[in-house]
């Protein structure tokens, strides 16, 4: 096992005095996995807390009252389409086809604005209606959750548009391989979220 | 094993986490996930929005199955995960946040129902304060 690192001794070595090499981003699919999975566990506790609140009304709006299923349905259908339009970004993006990346990221970044705006004229809806944020429990629990939701598409749109940038500035380089592969992770987590959050609190909001 | 043939070992794998370990998938992969994801989104909406099923119970139950199926979905089609990517680390990454997230979901609705029903003044506890 040790003999080229010491030759001479029979002593078992632990490390490696040769360093490996290491290539630029070779562990970085991995790292944005974990980093992906610490966000799931932020979700994981708003998900929780929204368990725990959800029928803390304090004499106000329910869920029944509250949601609209079609515009729900709306804003699912627009993020799974992002989805697909990301999904067909990558692989023009694997056949080093520039101009066809291109059209898909924008197509894709189109969608998660669409799902964005939707999202906020509910939340603005709501708002008017007096469902806000501090009314109730439940209400709270859900603007941060779905909130926190929001956000994250926001700045994975803004992230989106960065990468057209870079795209469009130096081609589609390794770097840029590998960057958008990260929002690609990213951006399919967030769509694997809201699947929670349209079953959890619209659907299961709207039955109880 | 030397330590240049340990060097020699890594080197293949690397260009394999370069390469072949971010599957990207294929346009049949993620046209089974869409439309798989398509059909897992419809139905439960259209068993809450129309009732079919009935009981409410037994609505919350078959849309809570939907939804693990198409995660499911989403995670073996746009996501690529199998047992493979990253030399496996990936999936036990995951399996390690899942099993973080169960007992953190059920321990806390677990915990704060029993807090709920034990600690809430019932209408005869009211009556007494009053």
């Amino acid at each position: 096992m040790s003999s080229a690192a010491t030759p001479a001794s029979d002593a078992p070595v632990f490390f490696e005095l040769n360093e490996h090499p290491h290539p630029e981003g070779h562990s970085t699919s991995l790292g944005f996995w974990i980093y992906l999975m610490s966000d799931c566990l932020i979700f994981a506790v708003l998900f929780a807390t929204f368990a725990v609140l959800s029928g803390s009304f304090a004499a106000g709006p329910g869920p029944r009252e509250l949601f609209d299923l079609p515009l729900v349905a709306l804003n699912t259908s627009m993020l799974l389409l992002s989805s697909i339009t990301y999904g067909f970004a990558m692989l023009t993006m694997e056949k080093d086809r520039v101009a066809a990346t291109q059209a898909w990221l924008a197509i894709t970044a189109l969608f998660g604005i669409a799902f964005l705006s939707i999202e906020l004229y509910e939340f603005h809806h709501l708002i008017v209606e007096g469902a806000t944020p501090q009314r109730s429990a439940f209400l709270s629990a859900f603007f941060v959750l779905v909130g926190t939701h929001g956000l994250h598409v926001t700045f994975g749109t803004i992230w989106l548009f960065t990468l057209m940038v870079q795209v469009k500035q130096r081609g589609l380089v390794a770097g840029n391989k590998r960057r958008l592969m990260c929002l690609s992770m990213f951006w399919h987590f967030l769509d694997v979220v809201w699947i929670g959050v349209f079953t959890f609190v619209y659907l299961m909001g709207v039955l109880r | 094993m030397s330590a240049h043939d340990t060097s020699a070992a890594h080197a293949p794998a690397d260009g394999h986490d370069a390469h072949g370990a971010e599957p990207h998938g294929s346009l049949r992969g993620y046209m089974i996930g869409f439309v798989l994801s398509v059909i897992l989104t419809a139905i439960p909406f259209w068993l809450v929005m129309t009732g079919a099923l009935g009981s409410a119970t037994a609505t919350a139950f078959a849309i809570m199955g939907l939804a693990v199926v198409q995660i499911v979905v989403h995670m073996v089609y746009f996501l690529h995960m199998n047992f493979r990517t990253e030399g496996g680390w990936s999936m036990l990454a995951l399996v390690f946040t899942l099993i973080l997230v169960v007992i953190m979901l059920a321990g806390s609705m677990w915990v704060m129902y029993h807090l709920n029903t034990n600690m809430m003044p019932g209408a005869h506890d009211m009556r007494q304060m009053l």
